[in-house]
């Protein structure tokens, strides 16, 4: 490995929008994650699976139209709309039941569901790989910094900071968003103004999903889609959610940030080693900040 | 206050409490069945029962932590994998004599529990498991990724064993030998005056502290404790498997043990050792029919979490002695 040919700029420049798109993908799948965490206090292991579910079900309604530019639009759409379906049903039929209980039990509850909607997929889906592709118009790649970068994550670049306005308008902007924050900090008080705060729960819980479906759809032309993806996704939405301050939306930004930027530098230093540098640069954060970067709502 | 002080009367006591032939009755007539069955079973239940005993260990051991403790340990697996480890890069990347390996095990796990429950014991409940989380996955990423030393993703294969270990059945001997060894001694640690003030910890932290009790170094010293038990697990594994795999130290394992804690109780000493027998079970007899086996555990653990939070040990205790820690219950 020559040094001097890794840290042209342009190969730093390129790894940068790399792992950049990297982070908007993140940042979409722990902004659900995190306005769950904030409002219903509880970490969804099971937000892995939904992300899952998103990119499968991308590829079977863009399969639906044959692979065409409109099926990818169409998946784009309602892959997250079927995830946040799932997610509805098993809130009212199960989860609305347990907000008495301890946390632990909740987390063991998602738990449960993360299991058994891995296993519903492989009874759906199948174990092979799939896979879609982009659009034509987002395919190839374009010269920026003197180096290509593919049209397809800067789409991603686009709709990254595009979702965080609107999370950020929802949930300081309309009513529902007010109401999700404050039953985050007192959800008794909440309850005492006459707020049905179980349908409050339902609503920012199904929000949350829906992200994690977005995400899903989002990463599903760039990778191949598989059994599994929710297991790694999971753990490192936890760690994101974690470094960036639980419950906090620009924590689950700056966390996805510093995870997807270690990670495409670490390809770039180290490529054997690259997983292990965002872990590294969790733990650094965690033992130097035990609670987040950002403020939390906990 | 002198809460580490062993008088002589309580030890007596306690081995009294420990060989009264009415309680440990039972327990004996299990152990003497346990030994005379490898001849008589076929070879394939022999290996079901000893991984049980492997993963009962690994329960029992994270059980000392979460059940008693109260301490969200989610990533205890990491521990296990550690010792297995170890154990394994001792026999086949060092000529050093095996029972280096033997020792070497629990104690690398113990030293990792240190350093990672050194960080963790500072925090509040989940942000301790958020770093341990983290922590772990860090020790999973780098044996997943460094291929000339614990080979990567496939992990190591074919460990070689000496001629005593060679056999199931004698490898099956030696893990109910060394189990039953590791339950006598979390048995004595649950009753001594160590267990006794870490379940005081657990209902109440704030009240422990104001009247004396050094309520991290007592964490920390539990999570030293049962990560050394993890270790002697993990080195069961390999002796029983002869193999290691970066799945050992995978967070999803560590949230199935927490399911063992659970089925079998949480606040019981047995428990996760019948929650681990249990689930191991039903995962042989279930693979039979079916390879959805993921799906029955997931509806398992919301039928539990909805019906039976104490865990089938703790209905048990209830049923036959009617007294059971509300310890759930008050953490509403």
């Amino acid at each position: 490995m020559d040094i001097g040919q890794v840290f042209t700029l342009s190969a730093l420049g390129s790894q940068f929008l790399v792992g950049l798109s990297r982070s908007m993908i993140l940042f979409i799948v722990c902004s659900g994650m995190s306005f769950v965490l904030g409002v219903l206090r509880v970490p969804n292991v099971a937000h892995g699976s939904l992300y899952m579910i998103g990119a499968f079900s991308a590829f079977s309604i863009a399969n639906l139209f044959g692979g065409s530019s409109v099926g990818f639009w169409l998946a784009l759409v309602f892959a997250p709309l079927v995830v946040a379906a799932v997610s509805l049903i098993a809130e009212r039929a199960l989860f609305c039941h347990l907000y008495q209980r301890e946390h632990l039990m909740l987390l063991l509850f998602t738990f449960a569901i993360m299991l058994i909607l891995g296993d519903l997929v492989k009874l759906i889906w199948g174990a092979e790989y799939r896979s879609i592709v982009a659009p034509p118009h987002l395919r190839g790649s374009i010269a920026i910094f003197g180096s290509s970068l593919p049209r397809y994550n800067l789409f991603l670049l686009i709709i990254g900071p595009l979702v965080a306005i609107i999370l950020w308008l929802f949930t300081n902007k309309t009513k529902i968003g007010k109401i999700s924050r404050a039953a985050a900090v007192d959800r008794e008080m909440v309850g005492a103004v006459g707020i049905n705060v179980s349908w409050v729960f339902a609503i920012a819980f199904v929000i949350g999903c829906y992200l994690a479906g977005l995400g899903g759809a989002l990463v599903a032309p760039t990778v191949s889609i598989t059994l599994g993806m929710d297991h790694t996704i999971i753990i490192e939405a936890f760690l994101i959610v974690t470094i960036g301050g639980l419950g906090n939306m620009w924590g689950a930004l700056v966390g996805s940030l510093i995870f997807g930027l270690t990670q495409a530098f670490g390809v770039l230093f180290w490529p054997q080693f690259a997983i292990v540098f965002p872990y590294a640069a969790v733990v650094i954060i965690l033992i130097w900040k035990p609670t987040g970067m950002l403020k939390s709502v906990w | 206050m002198q809460p580490y002080r062993y008088t002589e009367r309580k030890v007596h006591a306690l081995f009294r409490n420990i060989f009264n032939l009415k309680s440990s009755g039972p327990i004996v007539a299990l152990f003497i069945i346990l030994l005379i069955l490898p001849p008589i079973i076929p070879r394939f239940y022999t290996y079901i029962i000893a991984l049980m005993f492997v993963t009962g260990l690994l329960a029992m051991s994270l059980n000392m932590v979460v059940g008693h403790g109260g301490m969200f340990q989610f990533h205890h697996a990491a521990f296990y994998g550690v010792g297995a480890y170890t154990f394994a890069l001792i026999l086949t990347k060092t000529s050093l004599p095996m029972w280096v390996g033997f020792v070497a095990g629990p104690m690398v796990a113990a030293f990792v529990g240190l350093l990672i429950g050194w960080f963790c014991v500072r925090l509040s409940r989940l942000y301790f498991g958020m770093l341990q989380i983290s922590l772990g996955s860090l020790i999973w990423a780098i044996v997943f990724r460094w291929y000339s030393l614990t080979g990567g993703d496939d992990g190591i294969h074919g460990i070689p064993m000496p001629s005593i270990l060679s056999s199931l059945t004698s490898s099956y001997y030696f893990i109910l030998i060394v189990l039953t060894i590791c339950l006598g001694g979390m048995y004595l640690i649950f009753k001594s005056p160590f267990g006794t003030t870490l379940q005081a910890i657990r209902d109440n932290p704030q009240r422990c502290e104001a009247v004396g009790v050094n309520v991290r170094r007592h964490q920390l010293a539990a999570i030293v404790i049962a990560t050394f038990f993890a270790g002697i697990a993990g080195i069961l594994f390999v002796v029983l498997e002869r193999s290691v795999f970066p799945d050992l130290l995978f967070w999803v394992l560590s949230l199935e043990i927490f399911i063992m804690c659970l089925l079998g109780g949480w606040f019981t000493f047995l428990g996760p050792m019948l929650g681990a027998a249990i689930t191991m079970a039903l995962r042989t007899f279930v693979g039979i029919y079916t390879e959805y086996w993921t799906l029955i555990l997931g509806i398992i653990l919301i039928l539990l979490i909805f019906f039976l939070p104490e865990g089938v040990m703790g209905l048990i205790t209830e049923k036959f002695k009617g007294q059971v820690t509300s310890y759930m219950q008050e953490q509403k």
